[in-house]
């Protein structure tokens, strides 16, 4: 009984993806979209925070978003992968819900 | 009714700085008519929309918070308050409002709504959903 | 903007009757509007417009159609408190029309 969970805020604007991490189960997976994608980057004031989960949930990042913004995917933090649309879908499809981090 | 659902509204933004708070509260007052098993969840700023005293005169917009306490009549009965959110911003239970409703099965006692949870607690009720609408 | 006339008086509504300003609302106006919609005021239409009004005043909505029925039935017993009763007392929807009378604004998730 998995949630995929997205967060499309910045992490350095909003509290919104600790918040969202702070309430993911354990097999849960984030996709981070939009300005969401900046939560993934390594070497940022939050990227411990975001390591530390890495093991217990799937973190994801959407490869469109992260390009748009002149990232890729060696940027990320260790344990957290780049996931293009179709990549998107099979989360869902995967999961028992969507829960979307506003 | 077997095709009933577990539907969770997720609020975490305060009450009027933004158009999120009412609009999902007009959203739930609505899809009460389909009469699913509706619960909310307040976390974040969203512990600030049930704050007591709320006076909106000044600003001249609608203080839409007594509403929250016609959701009873609307079988909408189980508003999660999250503990650690409240505590983050100087809250406590007290400062909320009350909001009852009626058991029909419990010869119409009046009970509350509001239900303090913990994080925990908040994580186990979110993964216990089958649509989760956040606002 | 069109208006209804209470002894000399314009209070502006919309385009569908509801009145524009909710502190227009006197009973005469409430009798006028009823009028305008072609309703016979009783007793028991007066019941749901007060009901209608005091339920806005705490709650700050007008109550969805099942919630006013459910209500009045507990206030008035069973023979008001239904659905065909309430019709025919409100013909084009006990929720939209007493609304109206009522000076309340169209019900939440009525279209």
């Amino acid at each position: 009984m998995a949630t995929l969970h997205t967060v499309n805020k910045s992490p350095f604007m909003t509290q919104t993806l600790l918040s969202c991490i702070n309430h993911a189960k354990d097999g849960d997976a984030i996709l981070m979209i939009e300005d969401g994608v900046y939560g993934g980057m390594a070497g940022t004031g939050l990227s411990d925070a975001v390591a530390a989960k890495a093991a217990s949930l799937n973190i994801c990042v959407l490869t469109e978003d992260l390009e748009a913004r002149g990232l890729d995917a060696g940027r990320l933090v260790e344990g957290v992968s780049a996931v293009g649309y179709d990549g998107f879908v099979d989360l869902v499809a995967e999961t028992d819900r969507t829960q979307a981090w506003l | 009714m077997s095709d009933t659902k577990k539907f969770l509204y997720v609020n975490r933004r305060a009450p009027y700085g933004t158009i999120y708070a009412l609009e999902s509260l007009e959203v739930v007052l609505i899809g009460a008519a389909f009469e699913q098993d509706v619960s909310l969840a307040f976390l974040d700023d969203g512990v600030f929309q049930l704050t007591k005293g709320q006076k909106t005169d000044g600003l001249g917009v609608k203080n839409f918070s007594p509403t929250f306490r016609a959701l009873g009549d609307y079988d909408v009965t189980k508003l999660y308050v999250e503990k650690e959110s409240l505590e983050e911003r100087g809250l406590s239970e007290a400062d909320l409002q009350e909001i009852m409703y009626e058991d029909e099965d419990d010869d119409w006692e009046e009970k509350p709504s509001i239900r303090i949870v913990s994080r925990a607690e908040m994580v186990d009720i979110m993964s216990d959903q089958d649509v989760v609408l956040s606002f | 903007m069109a208006s209804y006339d209470v002894n000399g008086t314009a209070v502006e509504h919309d385009e569908e009757g509801y009145i524009t300003n909710l502190s227009d609302w006197s009973k005469d106006l409430a009798q006028v509007i009823a009028d305008a919609e072609n309703i016979q005021m009783t007793d028991e239409h007066w019941a749901v417009v007060n009901f209608l009004r005091e339920y806005y005043d705490e709650y700050q909505i007008a109550p969805a159609v099942r919630v006013l029925i459910k209500a009045i039935k507990k206030s008035m017993g069973p023979d008001v408190g239904n659905n065909k009763y309430m019709y025919e007392l409100f013909p084009y929807g006990p929720a939209k029309q007493a609304c109206k009378i009522a000076g309340l604004p169209k019900p939440t998730g009525c279209v």
